[in-house]
């Protein structure tokens, strides 16, 4: 199965993410240029991993989501492809409004890099399937401006859908409702914040567990 | 002609560094501040032949990059130079 992973300008976890799902096994991996327009339908998931895409200029992801690529990912999507955005990843999804909300500066103005602990808020996504609800996974974050904003009656929705995936049990960056990590109401579209191809090695392994649950969901795993 | 944008948190997003400095500025003896907000100003030159044109072209600009309408809001003015 084929997994693309975008490279934008300044995107620097590309590599390791496109390691993790390569010693995961099942995924055939290539790297994508955020300029191409390739044809996307040989792909089972596309990735768009962490970094400084355009040195955050202007807000972060800003002009990755206006990236030419960006219009194939859309259509990729809106046909049920799956996509995942990591840290700045996320930051792309929600900029191209492919995700709802939006993220600000950490409340406390520090680049936070940490392990921390997120809870599972629901399995009933590609995302999580195999893992228990309320499960806590130990995973590292590393970014500046990780605040998820949104506003009521859109947060009352993604909570009506399922769609907050992710809990901090302590909340680091002042995100709303301890949010980490959420898809769209297809499912098949997810950002968060923590990095799951950071913790898919044996001295720390709970990213293992989203990667496992989408490979179930791709049929890979019986 | 010129044009300036500024853009700005929504007031329902919390503003740290505003936050901040209003807290630094209080400390020095102002207390008479309030409601302080850090924002960005972007300056252009433009190169349309009527204001009107070039007000309408800034705002579709803002809308479709400058500012995020999900946390932030636009002023934009076009100058006289």
């Amino acid at each position: 199965m084929k997994a693309g992973v975008i490279t934008f300008p300044g995107s620097n976890c590309d590599d390791d993410v496109s390691d993790s799902l390569k010693k995961l096994g099942g995924f055939e991996v290539e790297k994508l240029w955020h300029k191409d327009t390739p044809d996307l339908s040989s792909f089972s998931l596309i990735v768009l991993p962490g970094g400084f895409s355009y040195g955050d200029y202007l807000r972060c992801g800003a002009m990755a989501a206006r990236s030419p690529i960006m219009e194939k990912v859309r259509e990729f999507a809106d046909l049920g492809g799956y996509v995942i955005g990591i840290c700045n990843g996320f930051q792309i999804l929600c900029e191209s409004g492919l995700l709802p909300g939006a993220l600000a500066k950490n409340l406390n103005l520090n680049f936070i890099c940490k392990d921390l602990v997120v809870k599972v808020e629901t399995n009933e996504s590609p995302w999580t399937r195999s893992i228990q609800r309320g499960e806590p996974l130990s995973l590292p974050i590393a970014h500046g401006e990780g605040r998820f904003v949104i506003d009521d009656v859109g947060y009352q929705e993604m909570v009506k859908n399922s769609q907050v995936i992710l809990t901090y049990q302590e909340n680091p960056n002042g995100s709303i409702h301890n949010i980490a990590g959420i898809c769209n109401k297809t499912k098949n579209v997810f950002g968060l914040m923590p990095h799951p191809e950071r913790a898919s090695d044996l001295r720390s392994h709970d990213g293992l567990k989203i990667w496992n649950s989408l490979k179930t969901q791709l049929g890979l795993v019986t | 002609m010129k044009a300036r944008v500024h853009i700005f948190y929504k007031d329902s997003v919390f503003d740290p560094q505003g936050n901040t400095v209003e807290d630094s500025l209080k400390k020095l003896g102002f207390a008479k501040v309030k409601n302080l907000r850090i924002g960005r100003v972007i300056d252009m030159e433009l190169d349309y032949s009527t204001k009107e044109e070039a007000k309408r072209e800034v705002a579709k600009m803002c809308d479709k990059l400058l500012a995020n309408p999900v946390i932030e809001s636009f002023k934009h003015e076009i100058l006289d130079s």
